[in-house]
């Protein structure tokens, strides 16, 4: 049945030794992903010069997945409602911005401080696609994919409109990778819709579940899901680029999972 | 608020050294997060605690989670930079050596956006959905849509919705690079006002599916509105059109035409910028009638908690029935066009409009009102 449903239209995904859904796919094949493979820095076309030199890899990230969806969907951006979610932002930035408050010279730049803002990549979003819908930038620490999808899902109940899910985590630097470690940065994308059109993938349902999460049979790709918040989404992902029927259990809050009944559209 | 108290003194937080007016609250450090939570003991936290404990709201949660059960009650919290001061400590005390942070500090507890999501859901054995909304000042006059939708969906009956912002040296320093910081206490509104106060604060409520019978004193959330600027990160679009935009859809969803509006209680953070943008979204859908003003005046700015306190201050304007003073403002600026209430008022009140706008170009408008 489903407490709440929709219907992919799109995905971008980019994480350590892939760029896209297409290298996603070859890395799922071979069946030996890299969890220590570097994860390509993008440049969003879509940012103006100014602001892709503002912006650091968190925002990049986000800005360059959503991008993959979108352009899947067809969906115009300047009305698709975006949710964001993120562990912890931006944190090259939040460290510099620590290392300069703790300094003798407290003085520190207004780009830095506007870009510490758990919303940045948001506010880029719109800067940079005109998107006036409405945006919500989310933290659920190791649960922020799992609060996404539920966020995302519920909007698109809630307003039967299509609406955008950006999940993107990026390491911290030293020393605080040393107090939050992540395992790579990853960011990743879903165009979700209320109804099926000619660009669905697949159709989702959603209760909440208890037990285990799915488990991914490459130990690469497990590694990931279970050491990058944003990675607690890739059975889906998965699920997408295969396609077939299955039924997921995702991370999400104890005592709470997401049971996700996921039928292919093609 | 009915005494005109504002709550501004000069800086004096930590080793802040900036001429300018917080709204500190009194005795947050003396706040002991029981044992069971020491993981999260962070200002951020502490003051949470302190703001559940106030009024009888942490009875009422129980109650709601007694009645509904946990898994049908979500916690739903705004906040800017949550435990961040915690770090900005830690960064203080790293090893001279190896740079590594003390032992002692604790990240996931304190630090991360959630932590204060987590700290109030286990607080309260809550088991359902839970999220912390962070962007920037709306954050948590948004976390009222996030609630009221996931009711709206039968997902959850009753929602512990709220804000908790407390200081630290990055909003403070922050808002002194942009030169936003007002050397008194910030003048909403005023002809002269020259920037913002930062404040802290905690506030909630609990939000809870429509009852079959409402009581006569019950009072509703009637509409969100939610857009984006799409203009800049740290300035709003001049003309104020997504703030427009917010009201209209807040208003589109109350189904109540601007005139039924009894307040409206203005984001008005008293910066030159913010300000006028506001006054022409609000002049260009209520004109100069609707009374309003910025309660920014008596607690200054507390960012991230600003929507939640301010959504408690219309909730206490109706059931109270009084319209709040516009504090330190002298001067009202003439260009703006409102009608900007000066002396508290007395009077009855049935519905209120509540702005929150933030970096990011991130809008929120909320209406309250006393009958659905």
């Amino acid at each position: 049945m489903g407490l709440l449903r929709a219907y992919i239209e799109g995905a971008g995904i980019i994480g350590p030794g892939f760029a896209n859904l297409d290298e996603f796919s070859r890395v799922l094949e071979s069946g030996r992903a890299d969890p220590s493979a570097p994860t390509p820095a993008p440049a969003p076309a879509c940012l103006p010069p100014a602001e892709r030199r503002r912006a650091g890899m968190s925002i990049k990230l986000a800005l360059a997945a959503g991008l993959q969806a979108l352009e899947a969907s067809e969906r115009d951006p300047s009305c698709l409602a975006t949710v964001f979610a993120s562990s912890g932002g931006d944190g090259d930035n939040c460290h510099q911005l620590c290392e300069a408050l703790a300094s003798d010279d407290r003085q520190i730049s207004p780009t830095r401080f506007h870009n510490s803002v758990h919303n940045a990549p948001s506010g880029y979003w719109g800067i940079a696609l005109g998107a006036t819908a409405p945006s919500t930038s989310l933290c659920a620490f190791d649960a922020s994919f799992g609060a996404g999808l539920l966020e995302a899902m519920v909007q698109v109940a809630h307003y039967g409109q299509a609406c955008l899910l950006i999940a993107y985590d990026v390491p911290y630097p030293y020393p605080l990778d040393r107090v939050r470690e992540l395992g790579g940065a990853m960011g990743m994308a879903l165009a979700l819709a209320p109804e099926p059109t000619a660009r669905s993938l697949a159709e989702i349902a959603l209760d909440f579940a208890e037990g285990a999460a799915t488990a991914l049979a490459d130990a690469g790709l497990e590694a990931m899901r279970c050491s990058i918040p944003a990675g607690r989404g890739l059975p889906l992902i998965q699920a997408l680029v295969r396609p077939e029927p299955c039924r997921l259990v995702l991370d999400y809050l104890d005592p709470l999972r997401l049971d996700l009944a996921v039928t292919p559209c093609r | 608020m009915a005494l005109g108290r504002i709550g501004l003194a000069p800086c004096r937080f930590e080793t802040v050294s900036l001429d300018t007016f917080i709204g500190e609250v009194a005795g947050v450090d003396d706040v002991v997060l029981p044992e069971r939570w020491s993981a999260f003991d962070c200002r951020n936290n502490r003051l949470a605690l302190l703001g559940v404990e106030q009024d009888g709201f942490s009875d009422a949660v129980r109650a709601a989670v007694g009645r509904f059960g946990a898994r049908r009650v979500g916690v739903f919290i705004g906040t800017s930079t949550s435990g961040m001061l915690e770090t900005e400590l830690a960064y203080r005390r790293r090893d001279p050596d190896s740079g590594a942070l003390p032992a002692d500090f604790n990240y996931g507890g304190t630090h991360n956006c959630f932590s204060a999501g987590a700290f109030l859901r286990d607080y309260f054995g809550i088991e359902g959905p839970a999220v912390v909304v962070s962007s920037a000042c709306s954050s948590s006059a948004k976390v009222f849509g996030n609630a009221a939708r996931m009711i709206d969906a039968g997902l959850i009956d009753a929602a512990l919705v709220g804000g908790v912002d407390s200081l630290c040296l990055t909003t403070l320093y922050g808002f002194n690079s942009l030169e936003l910081l007002s050397s008194r206490p910030c003048r909403p509104f005023d002809a002269g006002r020259d920037g913002i106060s930062i404040g802290e604060a905690a506030a909630f409520a609990l939000l809870e599916k429509r009852p079959d019978r409402p009581r006569p004193d019950d009072l509703f959330l009637l509409g969100v509105g939610e857009t984006s600027d799409a203009y800049h990160m740290s300035a709003p679009h001049p003309e104020g059109t997504g703030a427009r935009a917010a009201i209209a859809l807040a208003l589109a969803g109350s189904g109540l035409a601007p005139e039924r509006i009894g307040y409206v209680n203005l984001h008005g953070t008293g910066t030159r910028a913010n300000d006028a943008a506001e006054a022409l979204a609000v002049n260009a859908v209520f004109g100069d009638a609707a009374p309003c003003s910025s309660t920014k005046g008596s607690t200054g700015h507390t960012l991230g908690a600003a929507g939640a306190v301010e959504a408690a201050i219309s909730l206490l304007a109706i059931r109270h029935g009084f319209v709040p003073a516009g504090l330190n403002t002298v001067a009202v600026d003439s260009a703006m066009g409102l009608n900007y209430v000066l002396a508290h008022r007395s009077m009855p009140l049935d519905t209120v409009l509540s702005n929150s706008f933030g970096f990011g170009g991130s809008n929120c408008s909320l209406v309250f009102g006393r009958s659905a």
